[in-house]
């Protein structure tokens, strides 16, 4: 893809930055630094700004002029991706970030994003430490508030966040850095050109050292006011792209860092829900609401929309006051489905092929694969706190789309969203769950109806039961080939509804015009906006079509992109094994992008691609391009009796991925560890959703409802040799990271699964078939009983 | 209300609460203690592991009135006190490897890799890979590579 910023020249400049010189030359040839407009507020003390999206000057022309879907010429997520389209839909609505500079020397950012372990508050303090000259660990980076100002730019997704706010982030410190500078020339009575800045102190030629501390007073504005700036250059940079530990890593280890079940609101009592046995199943009547009141412990009960809530002083007591409640259940959404019903569905949704009768010569692939509901559910299971009285409410929650919540808590309540406060708390994963605030919309309820506040959770149970799911899916794909050429590929992906109304949508409206999918329905713009294939593979077609919207779904980690890429990279094996060909050579023969073929070529070299196996094992091979970025996972598996008949006490083994080796390539890497953190989550996850964990849809409830039944990857499924590299980054702009490995994984490890046995597997998770490793827990009463042998479970 | 007294964190406390409650709820509901983190309440993702008189336990799965007063109950709060330090061994290993991500599962991981490496050594021996694959501990961050390279570096620094 090319790149929109010019090449800057060499040339770097240490001095104030502020308006003095005129704008640079810039764009056409690539000559001279690009010149972004910053803000400095009135304020006591030093605070600028910067507008989020500003950096994203103009939609490139060619998205405009792009037809859809012709074969052979790039599709619409080659010309305008999701994180452009996020990047882009901001800039009319978008409003300023600040940067607070105090008297103390720190510096303070709000950051408009949720942390939700991918590490985006420790590569923002970062990135304010390199424009700003300052010492890491003397940048706060909290989370902010649900600020409605900021319409859509405060959706944290679409592994969105630092190519969003890489050059705002920039151009706000700038500023700072700028208006200090400015202000110790007039202290020292130097010319702000001889002046320099190092670790939050500005330096005169004589020697002279102001920290900035002192100087935040005096750098500060009387009005706010428009600043033009330089950026440092990359060859400048001592902290973007170093490997930095986690700024809240202290608070991790040590039990410190607050999640919102944590935090102490004054008679925010715990709360939980008594749900239905089946899916979104309905309250009719309640036997013995009296006597579940007077239960320890229990303060109160009441039939909300989603089932019938209890208060009391402690959870363990909520979970005993829930299984005694006596309800007369009504229908749900689901009724009377299975796995086997949705298929059918789906199949009766797929869009047909049209590639017509095949010429003389001319062999085909004919593939489809299953891909069963699976769980997007974090360790931390849905929760907030809600404090809602008369004329205004407050809610704390992990949200990643904090105004959305705001807004439709809002309306629930009948409240203007001002009288809403949201403040969005630090969160224990979320894999797509906190783009949605199904708990916090809960607990608003709830603390209404009762006039007190309330500290809901979800039962675990629960969240695996009713809670979002990535939908189930099929991929139906044709790929014809003649003499060793692949001439077409089809591929229609056909899936359960995704649920988007986290706001995203109403953004996609906004901007829709602009694409070339705007006939299409809001998914379908999200499946073009993000498929992709890396590989030159003749006439190329994807669409996805729907169907069903019976169910809690949300985006997973990766969205469409994990089952659709791991059918894909399926099918070239099989087009290899057909041709004659290695898979790799094939695929490195047919790449689209260089940057791509150098992870795949990385992978390959690292991993010996092609070492002599033992009977059983195999090596799998697979890349993904998404988000601006290039992922390439080569796996190991073993697939030998001996491995996957392990038995470990309720717990599933089977085949077990040996070795990964992956390559990663996001352009500007700003903080390589984090880097590889993200790989080796995503890794873990594509491990999941290939081998074991999927959920079973019966009678109109999924039967999991235990990490010991829903099968996440485990320590006995992690593969022992685990290398990751980070290629060098030779990019202006860090690409998206946190969905990107999944897709990458779960490819690589279908096709090492493939190889070793021989076999083309189609049904994902690949132990779903298979009995049921687990005796499925009641449904009524819906949560299981607290155990009490703790004590023997000593070890 | 009855009247629970036993050792936490190395100081004798009393809690006013229903004998069936579990000591997890006991802990967080009632004691204001965080560190031990609810995961599933059954046992099964160990977020809320602490040691039971030196050994791993999850307190979602015992009765508050099982504790008698004399037993001593050590959350991830309590872990550096037990080598008398600011950090615990294992607790630096975790910062030097970074292993970390949303650090919801972190404490119960750190508890459990202590008492995997006491449990091995008692056993006058080493943790091995083997070891390793018994930790039950969820992270669904999936960062469970660092955490093995963490407890065997931990592991070379406990006495």
């Amino acid at each position: 893809m090319p790149r929109r910023h010019p090449a800057r020249d060499d040339h770097h400049t240490s001095g104030s930055g502020e308006g003095a010189t005129p704008p640079a030359a810039t764009g056409e040839a690539g000559i001279g630094r690009r010149r972004f407009l910053g803000y400095v507020l009135a304020a006591p003390t030093l605070t600028v700004a910067a507008q989020l999206g500003a950096e994203a000057l103009v939609p490139r022309q060619a998205a405009a002029a792009a037809p859809a879907l012709i074969p052979s010429l790039p599709g619409p997520a080659e010309i305008l991706d999701l994180n452009e389209l996020l990047t882009l839909a901001a800039l009319p609505t978008s409003n300023l970030i600040t940067i607070r500079v105090d008297s103390d020397g720190t510096a303070h950012f709000a950051l408009p994003r949720a942390e939700v372990g991918q590490g985006v508050t420790t590569s923002s303090a970062m990135i304010v430490a390199e424009e700003l000259d300052l010492p890491l660990d003397k940048v706060k980076v909290t989370l902010a508030d649900a600020r409605p100002e900021l319409l859509f730019n405060q959706l944290t997704g679409g592994s969105n966040t630092t190519y969003s706010t890489y050059t705002p982030i920039r151009v706000a410190a700038a500023v700072a850095r700028g208006r200090l500078l400015h202000a110790a020339s007039l202290v020292l009575g130097d010319a702000v050109e001889t002046l320099t800045t190092k670790a939050g102190a500005v330096l005169s030629p004589a020697g002279a050292l102001l920290g900035y501390g002192e100087l935040a007073a005096k750098a500060a504005a009387l009005t706010n006011a428009a600043v033009e700036v330089e950026l440092k250059d990359r060859s400048d940079f001592r902290v973007v792209g170093t490997a930095q530990r986690r700024l809240d890593a202290l608070d991790a280890v040590t039990g410190r860092k607050k999640f919102a079940m944590d935090l102490q609101v004054p008679d925010a009592l715990p709360t939980m829900i008594c749900r239905p046995p089946t899916i979104n199943g309905t309250v009719r009547s309640v036997a013995n609401l009296a006597e579940v009141r007077a239960m320890p412990g229990i303060t109160d009960v009441v039939t909300v929309s989603t089932g019938v809530a209890v208060r009391g002083r402690t959870f363990g007591q909520c979970v005993d006051a829930v299984r005694a409640l006596d309800v007369d259940w009504g229908p749900g959404t689901a009724e009377g489905a299975s796995d086997a019903t949705v298929l059918e569905k789906l199949r009766r949704a797929e869009l047909p092929l049209v590639v017509p009768a095949l010429p003389l010569l001319t062999k085909a692939v004919d593939a489809r694969f299953t891909f069963h509901f699976s769980s997007n559910a974090a360790l931390e299971t849905n929760c907030a706190i809600a404090d809602v009285r008369e004329d205004s409410a407050e809610i704390w929650a992990s949200l990643k789309a904090p105004i959305v919540a705001q807004e439709q808590i809002a309306l629930k309540l009948g409240l203007p969203p001002t009288a809403v406060r949201v403040h969005v708390t630090e969160g224990g994963g979320s894999f797509g769950r906190k783009l949605f605030h199904d708990a916090a919309h809960e607990a608003a309820e709830v603390s209404r109806a009762l006039g007190k506040p309330v500290k809901l959770m979800w039962h675990r149970t629960d969240d695996f039961r009713q809670g979002r799911t990535h939908p189930m899916s099929t991929s139906r794909v044709r790929a014809t080939y003649s003499l060793g050429e692949v001439l077409t590929y089809e591929q229609r992906h056909t899936s359960v509804a995704t649920d988007f109304g986290h706001g995203i949508g109403e953004l996609l409206t906004s901007e829709v015009a602009r694409l070339p999918v705007a006939d299409a329905t809001f998914s379908q713009t999200m499946f073009q906006l993000t498929q992709v294939s890396p590989y030159h593979l003749g006439v190329t077609t994807q669409l996805l079509s729907e169907t069903d919207k019976g169910y809690n779904t949300g985006s997973m980690r990766g969205i469409y992109s994990p089952n659709v890429r791991c059918a894909q990279e399926l099918v070239m094996d099989e087009l290899a094994r057909r041709t004659g060909q290695d898979g790799y050579a094939m695929r490195r023969k047919l790449m689209k992008d260089s940057r791509a073929r150098a992870v795949l070529d990385k992978v390959a070299q690292a991993g010996e691609w092609g070492r002599t196996m033992a009977p059983g094992t195999a090596q799998g091979i697979a890349v993904h391009a998404e988000y601006h970025s290039f992922v390439a996972v080569l796996a190991e598996i073993d697939c030998r009796p001996a491995t996957t008949g392990r038995k470990i006490p309720n717990a599933y083994t089977g085949p077990r991925v040996t070795k990964v080796v992956c390559a990663v390539d996001v352009g500007l890497a700003v903080n390589p560890r984090g880097l590889e953190a993200q790989m080796m989550g995503g890794i873990s996850d594509g491990i999941a959703i290939t081998l074991t964990s999927g959920l079973h849809l019966r009678d109109g409830h999924f039967l999991e409802g235990s990490w010991d039944q829903y099968f996440y990857t485990r320590q006995w499924n992690t593969p022992p040799e685990l290398e990751i590299i980070v290629m060098p980054s030779n990019g202006e702009k860090p690409g998206g990271a946190g969905e990107l490995a999944v897709a990458g994984a779960m490819a690589a490890v279908a096709c090492a699964y493939g190889r070793a046995t021989g076999t083309m597997p189609t049904v994902f998770p690949l132990n779903h078939a298979e009995p049921l490793a687990f005796t499925p827990l009641p449904t009524v009463p819906p949560v299981p009983a607290s155990p009490t042998d703790g004590r023997d479970r000593t070890i | 209300m009855p009247q629970h007294t036993f050792i936490l964190n190395g100081k004798a406390v009393t809690a006013d609460v229903e004998g069936d409650v579990r000591l997890l709820w006991v802990l967080r509901d009632v004691l204001g203690v965080t560190g031990p983190k609810y995961g599933c309440g059954v046992g099964v993702c160990r977020a809320c592991t602490s040691h039971l008189n030196g050994k791993a336990f999850t307190p979602c799965a015992v009765p508050v009135d099982d504790l008698a007063p004399t037993d001593e109950v050590t959350t991830i709060e309590g872990l550096p006190d037990t080598v008398g330090s600011d950090l615990h061994p294992m607790q630096e290993a975790w910062l030097d490897l970074d292993v970390a991500q949303c650090g919801f599962c972190q404490p119960g991981q750190i508890m459990a890799a202590v008492a995997t490496v006491r449990r091995a050594r008692e056993a006058g021996r080493e943790i091995t890979e083997a070891d390793l694959d018994t930790i039950r501990n969820i992270c669904r961050c999936g960062t469970y590579h660092r955490i093995r390279q963490a407890v065997l570096e931990g592991s070379r620094r406990m006495e």
